[in-house]
């Protein structure tokens, strides 16, 4: 089985942020030119852009459930000192084990440890971007475990040697026809262009492992503090198996995940559901609540959690761009943002794609190499609007653009606009400036300097008018 | 329940990431962009409060699940339908059971898992073919596998987005109601509530102080779109989930 492959790991020196946002606008410039990935992922799309609007015109007040979900996830995040540790205890109280990582590193040496003493021989998987973010599987195979991803679609991109394209959609981009070629090769399969033949192939090669595994590793959605419990939500049924037939199961989960009552989930559930993927509800939404209880009839014999900072804490920090820790990662901004249609998820190079990675991808690997993605924005707002728990993610783009001039001025920038200022403050200059301008903009074309030659490399200048707008206006009486 | 000693580095980690959320907390974040002046936030002790409380379990603006009993069922058997969840109204449990006794020859199951609760018990003698019955003695996940259906009680219905919520204290586990190819459950009239949140409410009244170790809200059969978006039923949970309503 192949590994996942992270694009790009977080480094701080100057040629590693050059690299990072090299390979961003070449790969960025690939995809766009593919007209046929394109159209595809549009096509992808289409069917969920309607069943999200038939689902939201079931609510209803949509903005007035929006309030209610943004007002619940900002006064926990908000609360998380007094929150987290009331989880935790409720959830030890409930049998589970608690523990903590305060980054990457720790949390796989944790997961490898646990799997040691658990004398782990086979480990099922379900979705769980947390442990995409800690490149989880690569140092469970180079450790000698081997690892099976339960998920459909992560199971499709396990196989295919890739990371998610998209954190709730793994291998929209891929066609039926490249999953029935890498099932003939992997599992000697049969071909069939039938989504629903080869989404059996994978129920049936499946089944054994969910029985024969010791143990299971899920992520998860909500950690309700005032009764311990850990909500995951589905719609195949695997984190279900996952957490019901090996004995001994591990879930894994950033500390931003804490919700206060376990009445909000009345309210976040089916807003992830509809924002998420066009659903009244996601197929299966499960609580657990520590292992199996004495007079259940099964379930785990332990239950451990793994709680994750990674950084979190250091976006917490910043309150201006907080929300952005009320993410519950439905994927509705990256299903509405033209720049994420026209890239590609990999293009990002990010463990979340689209508006929201932009957003907390320079927070969790640094600002100085991945300040580009918030360059990456038309600014259109869409995801904000798209975002059922009210995240300003435009704004962040904007937030996120500013701290990187601050802390990294570009100096031509700077020339730039103070010349501007000088020329735009006097009238005279101005229409001086403009005089000029009309008469070289054609020049422009044929000199090419640097500064514009990327924008040239796609798009023609405008002819120049005769006039300046002041003297038609002028003229105009 | 054995439990391993807390170890330094696990306690390091605690504090540290405490610590942490503590100092991030000392700066004050700006209120939530809201729409709605009625859900401004009202303060207490300085911070704002959800502004629907748990009594509040209303919410006008969710989907409706219907203010009476005949709404209700109205609203969950729409629901249960656009789900493709197959709803079988009967009148009485005699009639439950030749229902399922129908559906056992039709598919043609040999092999059907149960648990121990009186609903589930009176559909035994109308089952045609071989039984499992899944309990805290005895419990053997390949035999589980093998089985064609499993049958269960639920906690309750919710009108609201047409689910079905089972539990492992009352409805046989965690396994029988994921593992077999067909989930069968059995629910009287009354066992439907109108939202999640009344869902949510009523669990939390029945298992006063001890919530079982796992609740899930199953809402129509498994399903997939992660092959081009297109929708395909019984990725790896129950293929066709049948509600038999009696009452």
């Amino acid at each position: 089985m192949s590994t996942h492959t992270s694009p790009v790991h977080a480094t701080a020196t100057p040629a590693a942020a050059q690299a990072a946002k090299q390979r961003f606008l070449h790969d960025a410039a690939e995809h766009v030119r593919d007209a046929g990935h394109r159209a595809f992922v549009r096509k992808a799309l289409g069917g969920y852009y309607a069943s999200r609007d038939a689902q939201k015109g079931r609510y209803r007040d949509w903005e007035q459930a929006r309030d209610a979900a943004s007002l619940a996830k900002w006064s926990a995040v908000n609360r998380l000192d007094v929150l987290l540790p009331r989880f935790v205890a409720n959830f030890e109280a409930n049998g589970g084990l608690v523990h903590w990582a305060r980054d990457a590193d720790e949390a796989r040496s944790i997961v490898l440890e646990l799997l040691r003493d658990a004398k782990a021989r086979a480990v099922i998987k379900s979705k769980c971007m947390t442990s995409e973010e800690i490149h989880l599987n690569a140092a469970m195979e180079a450790d000698g475990y081997g690892v099976v991803e339960s998920d459909l679609g992560e199971f499709i991109q396990q196989l295919r040697g890739e990371p998610p394209y998209h954190f709730v959609f793994p291998c929209m981009h891929v066609r039926r026809d490249e999953i029935s070629d890498l099932f003939g090769r992997h599992l000697g399969t049969p071909p069939t262009d039938s989504p629903e033949e080869l989404t059996m192939i994978a129920r049936r090669h499946m089944r054994r492992l969910y029985v024969d595994a010791d143990v299971g590793i899920t992520g998860a959605n909500f950690l309700v503090a005032e009764t311990g419990q850990i909500s995951i939500t589905e719609n195949e049924g695997n984190a279900r198996l996952t957490a019901a037939l090996p004995r001994v199961h591990i879930a894994i989960s950033g500390i931003e995940k804490v919700i206060e009552h376990l009445d909000d989930l009345a309210v976040l559930l089916p807003m992830l559901a509809t924002a998420g993927a066009g659903q009244p509800l996601t197929c299966y939404n499960t609580l657990y609540a520590g292992p199996r209880r004495p007079g259940e009839t099964d379930g785990p014999e332990v239950m451990h959690l793994v709680l994750l900072d990674n950084a979190r804490t250091a976006i917490l920090a910043d309150p201006e761009q907080r929300d952005s820790l009320h993410c519950i990662r439905c994927g509705a901004c990256l299903n509405v943002c033209p720049i994420f249609k026209n890239v590609g998820g990999f293009t990002y190079g990010t463990t979340y794609q689209g508006p929201i990675g932009s957003v907390i991808t320079p927070h969790l690997r640094g600002l100085a190499d991945w300040n580009h993605l918030s360059g990456a924005s038309s600014l259109c707002g869409a995801c904000t609007d798209a975002c059922p728990v009210r995240i300003d993610i435009h704004h962040h783009l904007l937030h996120n653009r500013r701290n990187a001039a601050r802390t990294a001025p570009n100096r031509w920038e700077k020339i730039g606009h103070r010349l501007f200022v000088a020329v735009a403050s006097r009238p005279w200059l101005f229409a001086a400036g403009g005089a000029v301008f009309r008469r070289t903009l054609g020049l422009l074309k044929v000199l090419r300097p640097p500064l514009l030659r990327d924008w040239l490399a796609s798009r023609d200048l405008p002819a120049a008018p005769a006039a300046s707008f002041r003297a038609r206006w002028k003229a105009r009486g | 329940m054995t439990k391993t000693a807390p170890s330094d580095r696990n306690t390091a980690a605690r504090e540290t990431i405490l610590a942490r959320v503590r100092e991030a907390l000392r700066t004050p974040a700006p209120p939530p962009h809201l729409k709605s002046a009625a859900s401004a936030p009202a303060a207490t002790n300085g911070l704002p409060q959800l502004a629907v409380l748990p009594e509040e379990a209303a919410r006008p603006w969710l989907p409706d699940g219907g203010d009476t009993p005949a709404a209700r069922l109205g609203i969950l058997t729409e629901n249960l339908g656009k789900l493709r969840a197959l709803v079988y109204p009967v009148p009485d449990m005699t009639a439950a059971a030749d229902l399922v006794g129908t559906l056992a020859r039709e598919r043609d199951w040999r092999q059907v898992a149960w648990h121990d609760h009186p609903l589930v018990a009176a559909l035994r003698h109308g089952i045609p073919c071989g039984t499992l019955e899944v309990g805290p003695a005895a419990f053997d996940k390949s035999a589980l596998e093998a089985c064609d259906a499993g049958i269960t009680a639920c906690e309750a219905l919710v009108a609201q987005t047409g689910s079905i919520l089972v539990s492992s204290a009352t409805c046989g586990g965690r396994a029988l109601s994921i593992l077999p190819h067909v989930h069968v459950v059995v629910a009287t009239l009354d066992q439907i509530v109108a939202t999640l949140g009344d869902a949510l409410h009523h669990v939390r009244e029945r298992h006063a102080g001890r919530l079982p170790s796992m609740l899930s809200f199953i809402t129509g059969p498994s399903r997939t779109g992660d092959i081009e978006r297109i929708l395909v039923l019984g990725a790896h949970g129950p293929k066709e989930l049948v509600v038999i309503l009696v009452g």
